[in-house]
């Protein structure tokens, strides 16, 4: 067992995947010698080679597109889009190519891909710099979507991710990638070695892709949540001193239903928080899912938190990032009605 | 004010020579002497390229003799092999005409000829190896015909039968066919580009010795996938061979629209490093030669290459598509490289291995060949006469194993 930030979690698992199977291989934007901008891949092409771990040309569509055709012929591609916000040059290689070449070739080939990166708001990044687009992938037949929330999860998740013979959308909350963080900007930072998910075992393991884990156990309201987000909802509901039960998803796609349904059968009310944008966003599904699932259990109409519906802006950051107080107000209304 | 109007900029809209209403004009169209071109070294760069990607390969002359260099380079070529390619070309066409004819018939929903490009992926094909993987268009059943993949499969994808390979979920055409090295076929432009680069990438980086053959058209080389594959395939230096198939229309949209001021499709290669050659598409022993070397070259580890296929669409875009709408009706028979069958039987006659005759003759076995094929195939369904895959067919593949979700909507169906 070693004490790792988010970024080691990630590169061990990088690490130990390309130690255990030569048909890994890791490529994205400074990922080779320079390890990426956020370090995530250091000294991994040192030890494994170019062959294995590389620089790429700055063309998404280029990056996922070589690895889908190296993905076909069996390789186990590993790729880096350096922030999430620059994904979307590459959207057609992941949701028209990647995501139904098992489907389109009845299996012929398959594409077992694990496309990483970095996502969502808190650290001053601005439109470019702090989006959170899953549902832009949630709504793609044949993908997985995975958010991690701390270093235990995201190497066990990862490995998971890679060893799995689909295409894995990969998201990396990048405000947590040091410390977890409770929603308050003028907080003390805390590193990861202060908090018990910083313990990550240094040999592989891995987590299972379509569970979520209960992070909190309650009795009062269900929050769902994923990503930075957990650690704000955790934050808020020790403040306010409702008895809720929080839920990291941890894999959006594939849901895990049956833990929510569990949930909020038990509570009765549901809040769902996000990042990212309100209308048409993850949390409509949700909303719809547990709607349907838990209607005669619900005993308050489900409140939703979630980034306003505008582009992310740099000044009013917290204006913007669904903190703890937009939370504790949800938390009582879904109390009070 | 006057002198300011006359300065002002203006933009060009590039035209076809000729619209329906006028007559077909290919004059300025420059077709090179045959045999006037050089076989460079295998290991040629891209600066040493430039008369190649700008002028055209061509093998046949005036009387279809082989004529020049890259005759010379193919040496003597068995009456066999000449006869296998045009039995190809003749086959690929029936198929067309049968399967033209079944759209209209309603037993298909929907079909692509490739009429006056058959000689490109036919010939490509036979010059490949065993595991080396196309990643080609919708325009490429060629290289299926040529791989000797069976009609039954073929024919069964084109009625989404029972036969169907893709258990019905592709339109007809898409093909799939990884035991016959053809990659499933996308109705995204572009995409399989740069995929055909990843794929050689691959086979350099685990040492398979196979090679990978990118295939698209001059329309969509104006995708962003067309530069990410040259960018790519020069960045790595990976063994494949990227073709154009410069057919001259995208739709209804004339060539000049996607090439702007470019002087050919192969020199834009030459700007990323990469050797080009332009090539007489419609000339057969032309498309061997260079088919032959380009291959050869990928699989010595020299690095990609691009060719660029001169040919002409001679067939409507596809079975939706009325080309008496934007272009002459008899621009086909005025372009001036000619039909690739009617080439190469011209040269199988003048080298006295071929006939009218046994051409006529081969031409009726083949047609019967495949409306047989044909009438065995449709016993399992058509759209006029279904016997439908099983709907739940729709959930499987789209993972590995079924998430519940899928479970749920599949129960909800009902199966």
């Amino acid at each position: 067992m070693a004490r790792m930030t988010m970024i080691e979690a990630l590169r061990s698992a990088m690490d130990v995947k390309l130690g255990d199977d030569p048909s890994v291989i890791v490529f994205g934007e400074d990922v080779g010698y320079f390890g990426g901008v956020f370090r995530c891949t250091a000294g991994l092409q040192a030890r494994y080679g170019e062959e294995r771990v590389f620089d790429t040309p700055i063309n998404e569509s280029a990056i996922v597109g070589m690895a889908v055709g190296m993905a076909a012929q069996g390789m186990r591609p590993c790729v880096e889009i350096q922030f999430a916000d620059y994904v979307f040059p590459a959207y057609d290689q992941i949701t028209q190519e990647a995501a139904r070449l098992r489907h389109r070739s009845n299996g012929q080939f398959t594409c077992p891909l694990v496309v990483r990166m970095p996502t969502g708001g808190g650290i001053f990044g601005g439109q470019t710099h702090s989006q959170s687009p899953e549902a832009l992938f949630t709504h793609v037949a044949g993908l997985k979507v995975v958010i991690p929330s701390n270093p235990y999860d995201a190497k066990g998740l990862l490995i998971a991710a890679i060893e799995d013979p689909d295409p894995v959308i990969f998201l990396e909350p990048k405000r947590i990638y040091n410390g977890p963080f409770a929603g308050d900007p003028h907080g003390k930072s805390v590193p990861w070695s202060a908090h018990p998910a910083g313990d990550v075992p240094e040999e592989h393991y891995s987590i299972p892709l379509g569970k979520a884990a209960i992070r909190r156990q309650g009795s009062a309201v269900t929050v769902l949540a994923y990503g930075t987000m957990v650690h704000v909802a955790e934050a808020t509901v020790e403040q306010t001193g409702i008895d809720a039960e929080i839920i990291d998803l941890r894999t959006l796609l594939p849901l895990d239903l049956d833990t929510i349904r569990a949930s909020v059968a038990k509570t009765g009310r549901c809040v769902v928080i996000h990042e990212a944008t309100r209308t048409s966003g993850f949390g409509a599904e949700l909303i719809a899912e547990v709607q349907e699932a838990c209607f005669w259990h619900l005993r308050a109409p489900i409140q939703r938190v979630a980034g306003w519906d505008a582009p992310y802006p740099h000044a009013q950051e917290w204006d913007y990032f669904p903190g703890p107080d937009r939370i504790a107000r949800a938390l009582q209304q879904a109390m009070e009605a | 004010m006057s002198s300011r109007q006359g300065t002002r900029a203006r933009l060009q809209f590039p035209h076809p020579p000729a619209r329906p209403d006028q007559k077909a004009d290919f004059s300025a169209i420059v077709v090179p002497e045959a045999g006037i071109l050089p076989v460079p070294p295998l290991d040629i760069d891209a600066s040493g390229c430039r008369e190649l990607a700008v002028g055209m390969v061509r093998v046949l002359d005036k009387n279809n003799r082989p004529v020049g260099p890259w005759a010379d380079y193919l040496g003597d070529l068995s009456a066999d092999r000449l006869r296998l390619g045009l039995r190809d070309m003749l086959k690929m066409r029936a198929i067309d005409r049968r399967m033209l004819n079944a759209q209209r018939q309603g037993k298909t929903s929907f079909y692509l000829q490739c009429t006056g490009e058959e000689a490109i992926g036919c010939c490509f094909q036979r010059e490949l190896s065993q595991g080396d993987m196309n990643f080609p268009t919708y325009r490429q059943q060629t290289l299926l015909v040529a791989a000797d993949y069976p009609l039954e499969q073929l024919m069964g994808q084109l009625y989404s039968n029972e036969l169907d390979p893709l258990k019905g979920r592709q339109l007809p055409i898409m093909h799939s066919a990884r035991d016959y090295g053809f990659f499933s076929i996308s109705g995204n432009l572009g995409t399989q580009y740069v995929q055909a680069v990843g794929w050689a990438m691959a086979a350099a980086l685990t040492g398979t010795g196979k090679i990978a053959a990118g295939w698209i058209g001059d329309g969509a080389t104006a995708s962003n996938d067309f530069h990410s594959a040259l960018l790519t395939a020069s960045v790595y230096m990976p063994p494949v061979v990227l073709n154009v198939v410069n057919n001259q229309w995208a739709i209804s949209t004339y060539t000049g629209i996607a090439a702007g001021k470019s002087e050919t499709y192969a020199a834009r290669a030459l700007g990323y490093g990469i050797p080009a050659l332009r090539v007489d598409g419609n000339d057969y022993l032309a498309v061997m030669a260079v088919s032959r070397w380009a291959i050869e070259r990928a699989r010595q580890g020299h690095g990609p290459v691009l060719i660029e296929w001169f040919t002409y669409r001679a067939a409507a875009h596809s079975t939706s598509d009325d080309p008496s709408a934007y272009r002459p009706r008899d621009e086909a028979r005025a372009w001036p490289l000619g039909d690739p069958i009617d080439r190469l039987k011209a040269h199988l006659i003048a080298r006295g291995d071929w006939s009218e005759e046994r051409h006529v003759q081969a031409e009726a076995e083949i047609l019967d060949e495949v409306t047989a094929v044909q009438k065995a195939v449709e016993a399992h369904g058509t759209f006029v006469d279904p016997q439908p895959i099983s709907p739940a067919e729709i959930f499987l593949n789209v993972y590995a194993d079924m998430p519940e979700h899928l479970r749920r909507q599949r129960q909800e169906m009902g199966y």
